[in-house]
């Protein structure tokens, strides 16, 4: 049991929560996550980055979307409320040390995994530029939070409702191209992004981490689910990541694999929206 | 064996019962061979291999009675050979004969402290009734007295009865035990340390308990009311449990330890590292192991409208391999509704090392069986899903040096088989969380953590048991391994409060 400590919206789909759990709190580092369910009987196991954590208080937060049944369902708890199974810190911890010239890449609700390893990159004595990227100015999170980190901060929209209207892979590749060029690039958002952000870098050879979001069941290495092709070898996210190489991961057998379900998925979702809103209109 | 309906097994055995009660007493060795073996009554297959029932419904009272009356009461008693845990098992069966289960089911938990599920999934024909004096009377296993059932008939009727008494637990001793994982033998280990009157804490990464028994054994093989009947009672005893809580992560090993003041710490975490086998397109949508499967479909509940989690809609599905896993893999398969579920094996039926109850009851259900024949690569389509899979067909070839004749791939023999999803039941490993995350403790080249024969791990302090030292092996093993842990741990404990 985790009860819900601080519930914050950020646009219609992105909310953040703190929650109350001492020993993740205690023991989690950057790059980790946890698995929790709304509910513990029927529900479905669902992994979060950890953003940050307070000891203090012994909170961690999770920044998430709404893009299917389990996270709608949390969308609809409150401060207060006790989430019933929690566990973590899972995944492997990002690798820090002073590398130098990093850039941070963000893309939607990728920031929020980003900030963590931003900041402690930054820790570590680097040069931390951060492109952050969204579909429109009101999906834009921790833009603040970014900007006490950035040595540089860089802003996307696709529709130019903010900052620079590009997609994140443009500034990426411009500071590429700059001397000196970057020691390592981290890049974490949608699969599709992920794929082009390293797609961009490889001419440079500038080594490009990314953080990988498979479909998970257990989250410790007993399930083989969450299983990408990294160059010659079969990786467990759970256990061998998030994190990998870019260059050398299968984004398009990633991502038929997050497909493998979409059409029931869609099917819980509607379910359960309309069941929730029983007695309005509800358009999907 | 073709299925025979229950009504017909039940009435038959009441003619036997009454024929033979009256000389219960006195029975001949040469009468009691004549008496006819029960079978164990079955839901129609047809009917189960649409339901998550349990296949096997136990045996009725005269059933268990006639069977029981069967055994010859050996001087030798051959069959507790053959029980890893040594159970008394003449001295349980007559009591059956007698009619006397209290007595009886007394006698099993001398020795066994999960007799409802041992009853029904241990590999009896492999252990306690392959040494059978019956059954080697006939040169056949499957004419032992069927020891495994009776213990099971025990065990429900103490259960359905409301006769399980919580067991005695001693004054506290102020000393407390960290139980790590609550599979068979982290069970086991938290009633015996809880005995003894230390504080025990069962630490469980999932949000349930239970180890295989609730993920990978189905309900159809294994009902959940029963784990959670045997947790109930860890519960009144007074034992601590901490679901969602991953040893390694949420706290170190080491810190049990020196953070948190636990005087001893078992490992019983298990074997849970899904083998896969290295072909073309496994990582294909539509490719899952059996962990994977039997986990969504069993601990997620993926069988149930009600749950969540997702599990993959099939029509043709081949299952690799030819263990208890592939069996319950193939099982399930057909019940979450495939219409053509094939297991492939490399080697033949005799070679399979399932359960022959399980291939059996699998067939029954009509899950068709490819031996001699093994996956060669698995074939996608344009959307990186499963549409077919090459297959090769092997024979087999001379005894070698273990007696076994070893199967040989017949060059050319490629062919299609279409298929949509593809479940690899090939084995497990032994999970590195603990091992990557305490670099001190011993591990194996397989990865096993490396044990003395009290238990003890490399390092103070720590004992391991069950399928995390032997490899993926049996929920009785585990037991065993549980029991003289916590005895090593009981030990220990008693010598430091001296
Ligand atoms: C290590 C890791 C860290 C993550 N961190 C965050 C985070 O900080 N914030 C956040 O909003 N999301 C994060 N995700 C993604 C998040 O887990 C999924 O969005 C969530 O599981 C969806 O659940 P659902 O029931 O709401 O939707 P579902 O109905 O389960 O899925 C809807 C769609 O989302 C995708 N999806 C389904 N399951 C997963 C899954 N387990 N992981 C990824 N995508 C999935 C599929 O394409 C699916 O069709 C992370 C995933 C991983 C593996
Ligand atoms: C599908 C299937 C069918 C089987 N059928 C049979 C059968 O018919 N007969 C038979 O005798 N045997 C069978 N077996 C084998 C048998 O189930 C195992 O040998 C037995 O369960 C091993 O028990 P255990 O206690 O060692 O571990 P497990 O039952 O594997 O339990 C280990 C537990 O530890 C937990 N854990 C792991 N790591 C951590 C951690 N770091 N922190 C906290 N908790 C952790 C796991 O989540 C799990 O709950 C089968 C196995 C499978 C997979
Ligand atoms: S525990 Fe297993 S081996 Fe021992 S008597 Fe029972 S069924 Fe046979
Ligand atoms: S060996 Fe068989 S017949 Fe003899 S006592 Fe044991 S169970 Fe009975
Ligand atoms: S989620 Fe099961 S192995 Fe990674």
């Amino acid at each position: 049991m985790s009860r819900i400590l601080y519930k914050q919206q950020f646009s219609d789909d992105v909310f953040l929560m703190r929650l109350h759990a001492p020993l993740i709190a205690e023991e989690r580092k950057a790059g980790q996550f946890i698995i929790l369910q709304t509910d513990d009987d029927y529900g479905e196991r669902i992994p979060l980055t950890i953003a940050d954590a307070d000891t203090n208080e012994g909170s961690i937060t999770i920044i998430f979307q709404v893009v299917g049944k389990t996270t709608k369902q949390l969308s609809f708890m409150n401060a207060g409320d006790e989430l019933p199974a929690l566990v973590g810190p899972l995944g492997t911890p990002t690798h820090i040390e002073q590398f130098g010239r990093v850039v941070c890449v963000g893309g939607g609700i990728g920031v929020a995994p980003l900030h963590p390893i931003a900041q402690a990159l930054k820790a570590a004595g680097n040069h931390v530029s951060i492109i952050i990227g969204a579909r429109n100015k009101d999906l834009l999170i921790l833009e603040n939070e970014m900007k006490s980190i950035a040595d540089e901060l860089i802003i996307c929209t696709d529709n130019g409702s903010y900052g620079r209207k590009d997609l994140v892979t443009a500034p990426l590749k411009e500071l590429c191209e700059q001397h000196p060029k970057p020691d390592m690039v981290i890049a974490i958002g949608p699969p599709v992004m992920m794929k082009f952000c390293s797609e961009t870098t490889r001419p440079y050879h500038v080594f490009t981490q990314v953080s990988l979001n498979t479909i998970m069941v257990d989250g410790t290495g007993m399930c083989g689910g969450c299983r990408v092709n990294v160059g010659k070898e079969v990786k467990f996210v759970c256990v061998d990541g998030p994190e990998f190489d870019g260059h050398l991961v299968d984004f398009d057998n990633m991502i038929n694999r997050l497909n493998a379900y979409k059409d029931i998925e869609r099917h819980h979702y509607k379910c359960f929206v309309k069941n929730a809103f029983k007695d309005e209109e509800v358009v999907l | 064996m073709s299925y025979i309906p229950e009504e017909q097994l039940i009435t038959q055995a009441k003619c036997l019962f009454e024929e033979y009660l009256p000389k219960v007493e006195t029975l001949k060795v040469k009468e009691r061979q004549k008496i006819p073996c029960q079978e164990m009554p079955t839901q129609d297959p047809l009917v189960r291999s649409q339901n998550m029932e349990e296949v096997a419904l136990g045996y009725s009272f005269e059933q268990a009675r006639v069977e029981a009356m069967r055994c010859l009461q050996c001087v030798k008693k051959n069959c507790i050979e053959g029980c890893p845990v040594k159970i008394d098992i003449p001295r349980f069966i007559d009591h059956i004969a007698k009619g006397e289960f209290e007595q009886a089911i007394a006698v099993v938990k001398e020795t066994t402290l999960l007799p409802a599920v041992c009853g029904r999934v241990c590999p009896q024909e492999k252990q306690c009734q392959l040494y059978c004096t019956l059954g080697k009377s006939f040169k056949n296993v499957e004419k032992s007295v069927a020891i495994g059932r009776l213990e099971r008939f025990v065990a429900d009727w103490e259960r359905e009865n409301g006769k399980v008494i919580v067991p005695f637990v001693k004054p506290s001793t102020g000393k407390r035990v960290a139980v790590v994982g609550s599979g068979p033998a982290g069970l086991v280990v938290a009633a015996d340390c809880r005995r003894e009157g230390h504080h025990v804490t069962l630490f469980e990464a999932f949000h349930k308990l239970g180890g295989v028994l609730r993920y990978g054994i189905p309900e159809f093989r294994l009902p959940n009311d029963i784990i959670d009947k045997e947790i109930e009672t860890l519960h009144s005893m007074g034992v601590e449990i901490k679901t969602n809580f991953v040893v390694g992560r949420t706290r170190k090993l080491t810190d049990l330890i020196e953070k948190d003041g636990y005087d001893a710490v078992f490992v019983g975490t298990g074997a849970g590292l899904p083998i896969f086998m290295g072909i073309e397109g496994e990582n294909l949508v539509g490719v899952f192991s059996a962990n994977e499967y039997l986990t969504r479909a069993n601990l997620m509940k993926a069988f149930d409208k009600k749950a969540d989690t997702p599990i993959y809609p099939s029509k043709n599905v081949m299952v690799l391999g030819g263990g208890n896993v592939a069996m319950d893999a193939s099982r399930m398969a057909k019940r979450l509704g495939a219409e053509n579920v094939y297991v492939v094996y490399r080697r033949t039926e005799n070679e399979m090392p399932a359960r022959r109850e399980e291939v059996l009851h699998a067939k029954e259900e009509g899950v068709v069986f490819c031996y001699l024949q093994n996956a060669n690569r698995i074939i996608g389509d344009d959307k990186g899903r499963v549409r077919s899979v090459e297959c090769v067909r092997y024979e087999l070839g001379e005894p070698d040096a273990s007696g076994r004749r070893a199967p040989i791939l017949i060059n050319g023999s490629e062919f299609e088989m279409e298929i949509d999803t593809v479940i690899v039941a090939v084995g497990n490993g032994s999970n590195p969380l603990i091992s990557q995350t305490t670099p001190q403790l011993a591990v194996n080249k397989r990865g096993n953590i490396v044990v003395d024969e009290t238990q003890k791990t490399s390092m103070d302090k720590i004992f391991a048991g069950g399928d995390i030292v032997l490899g993926a092996a049996t929920v009785i093993l585990a037991m065993g391994e549980g029991r003289r842990s916590a005895a090593s741990i009981n030990k220990m404990l008693a010598e430091a409060a001296d």
